[in-house]
């Protein structure tokens, strides 16, 4: 069987902390079409040494020159390149976050190898299905080279460990970085507070606000919390400064597909839509019945969020006990 | 004022509107490209580009900002926009050999093109991108551009400037400096000029092109070029050049208005019987 190399950034990750899920959803996608074989940038604690036998990885390629983390992306793409070169992978896969995209971008270029970004699953011959033009189409494409890099969505497959575990071998690399990938240096970095709640574009349910919560996101947030659900909002409500950039959901921020997306207090503008209409259920509530929004909602509300959302949060509660 | 002067390409790009219905051909499931319109992200790239070249006296000083775009003759609309918004100047490469090209002969043609631009004696300073194209979607090219340049690459910048530390032997090292906003961590990464920038929509706002503009655009030269004057083999771009292809497409029906009510008092508690029945709760 041929193998499949998953690239896996474990910089700062804390001693005991096992694989993050899309890790294991990218490990899994692995054995579907090959066999999974691991890059590693970053320390190798037990717990992920664990996770990684139990998700059926035999071998490790592993790096933790500081390189890897002082400059963006390239010296990421370096290491996959000089562990392809070393395995010949058929294929590559990475995250489909910002970083993800931009390693596989050059990657591409180093290996002369197609890459498709945004794939949410993946056939035996490595044909990937993604969405194009904001949902309009489902399309099956492929990498027509060698080696076919491709970015996964989150969610897009059910985690699950090996049927057989396996014993990793770590094997050390020394990247040799090219001149060029040391240029563009990191020189600040600032941690963002954690919420507590589940990651945006991970959650089974988003709760999203925008301008109709003016500056109060109150509601929202009592709301996701009696759902367990992450909190997102439209540009006009992460513009106005009343929740952090990270929650924007729309064509310039995340793009979301839970199983359920609350739209409160948003109009539904072509972009805010473009980040939440491969949702399976939305319900909406806003206050003007002419609002787009109605016109992709399954269930809609035309209210005040700030009676609306009250009253099924305390209804959640009340039917839990 | 800043007085270094600065040469600066912008990337824009022509894509259908995305208010109108998009769709993918039916011969060959590339996008169709009636009704297209310069990019809306790529606004911001034009912006960031002009900012920068103000704050340094502007044309009269030296300073420029090229459009440039690759695609069919229409395409060229793109570069006419950018003009009216205020770039001083605008170049088109179209060939028939580039249809169907995916990122990877893309960057391959954008790559050819800016060192085209770039003679030793007025290099390119900085190539500024938007973060995304509204159709493509993919941010490949700002990062294939920069590997196959073998320049820095500053991508989602939330905000840039250009620095210059002045040597003691005159002429001092120009940086870029940008911005990003991460999931977990907002990040400041520097790099040396020349470098490519792509910016998002946190970066500035864009200006409207106003009559002024649209009127000096008309006399500012956009000037076409086909891949054989940039040194380009046909055989490298176009499909025939991509390293990925569609095997099929299917469209999705458009998603349609379900159960809306009227709040009279109780829409929480049926928001909440539609959650149960739907098992989400
Ligand atoms: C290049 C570009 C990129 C963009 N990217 C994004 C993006 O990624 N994501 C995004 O969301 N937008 C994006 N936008 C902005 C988008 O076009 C809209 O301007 C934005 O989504 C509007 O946000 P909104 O719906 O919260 O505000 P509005 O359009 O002002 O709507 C507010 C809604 O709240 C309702 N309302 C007010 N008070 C109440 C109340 N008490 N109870 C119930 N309802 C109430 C109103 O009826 C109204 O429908 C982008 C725009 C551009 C140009
Ligand atoms: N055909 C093109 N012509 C000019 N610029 C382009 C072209 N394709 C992409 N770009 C630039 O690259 C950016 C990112 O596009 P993409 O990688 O396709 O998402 C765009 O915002 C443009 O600035």
């Amino acid at each position: 069987m041929s193998a499949v190399l998953v690239f896996v950034d474990r910089h700062g990750a804390a001693a005991d902390a096992g694989l993050s899920a899309r890790t294991q959803e990218l490990l899994t996608l692995a054995r579907t079409v090959g066999e999974p074989v691991v890059a590693l940038a970053g320390p190798l604690f037990p717990a992920a040494r664990t996770g990684f036998g139990a998700a059926g990885v035999g071998r490790i390629y592993q790096s933790e020159q500081h390189e890897l983390f002082d400059y963006l992306a390239a010296p990421k793409a370096d290491f996959l390149a000089q562990v392809s070169g070393k395995h010949q992978p058929a294929a590559v896969l990475l995250e489909n976050s910002a970083e993800g995209k931009e390693i596989a971008a050059r990657l591409g270029i180093a290996l002369s190898a197609g890459v498709i970004c945004d794939a949410v699953g993946l056939d035996a011959g490595l044909g990937a299905q993604k969405s194009v033009l904001a949902g309009s189409y489902t399309v099956t494409c492929r990498a027509t080279t060698a080696i076919s890099i491709i970015t996964v969505k989150s969610n897009s497959v059910h985690a699950e460990t090996a049927a057989d575990p396996a014993e990793p071998v770590v094997e050390a690399v020394s990247v040799s970085f090219g001149a060029a990938s040391l240029t563009a240096k990191i020189t600040e970095r600032s941690a963002k507070p954690a919420s507590g709640r589940p990651e945006l574009g991970e959650a089974r349910i988003v709760v999203a606000g925008g301008r109709g919560v003016d500056g109060n996101f109150g509601p929202v947030e009592e709301l996701a919390d009696a759902l367990g659900a992450a909190v997102g909002a439209s540009r006009a409500a992460t513009d106005a400064g009343w929740i952090e950039h990270s929650a924007q959901v729309g064509q310039t921020g995340k793009t979301v597909s839970p199983q359920l997306y609350i739209s409160a207090g948003i109009s539904g503008a072509i972009q805010q839509k473009a980040g939440m209409q491969t949702s399976k259920v939305i319900v909406a509530v806003n206050r003007d019945g002419e609002s787009p929004i109605f016109e992709i909602a399954d269930f809609g509300v035309i209210g005040d969020l700030f009676t609306v959302l009250p009253q099924a949060t305390a209804e959640i509660k009340r039917r839990r006990g | 004022m800043e007085t270094s002067t600065l040469n600066i390409v912008v990337l824009v790009k022509h894509v259908p509107d995305a208010q109108l219905n998009r769709q993918l051909s039916a011969n060959d499931n590339t996008v169709v490209r009636t009704d297209s319109i310069l990019s809306e992200l790529d606004e911001y790239a034009i912006e960031a580009a002009l900012t920068l070249v103000e704050e340094r006296g502007g044309a009269a000083a030296g300073n420029s900002v090229t459009a440039l775009t690759m695609g069919p003759a229409g395409a060229v609309a793109a570069v006419r926009k950018a003009l009216q918004i205020g770039a001083f100047e605008g170049v088109h490469l179209c060939d028939d050999a580039l249809a169907g090209s995916d990122a990877a002969a893309t960057s391959l043609a954008l790559a050819a093109l800016v060192r085209h631009l770039s003679p030793a004696e007025r290099p390119v300073d900085l190539i500024i991108t938007g973060m995304a194209s509204t159709d493509g979607e993919t941010s490949l090219i700002p990062a294939q551009l920069a590997a196959r340049l073998e320049l820095p690459q500053l991508t989602f910048a939330a905000s840039l400037e250009v620095t210059s530390e002045d040597s003691e032997a005159g002429g001092g090292t120009r940086k870029a400096v940008i911005r990003r906003d991460g999931d977990t961590e907002a990040e400041v990464i520097e790099a040396v000029l020349p470098a490519v920038v792509s910016v998002t929509d946190q970066i500035n706002s864009p200006r409207y092109p106003n009559f002024k503009g649209i009127m000096a655009a008309k006399k500012k030269t956009v000037t076409t070029l086909s891949l054989a004057d940039i040194g380009v083999d046909p055989a490298h771009v176009g499909s025939a050049g991509s390293w990925t292809a569609i095997d099929s497409a299917q469209a999705q029906p458009a998603r349609t208005a379900g159960t809306i009510i009227a709040d009279e008092g109780n829409a929480g508690v049926l928001l909440v019987d539609f959650l149960a029945a739907q098992k989400l709760l």
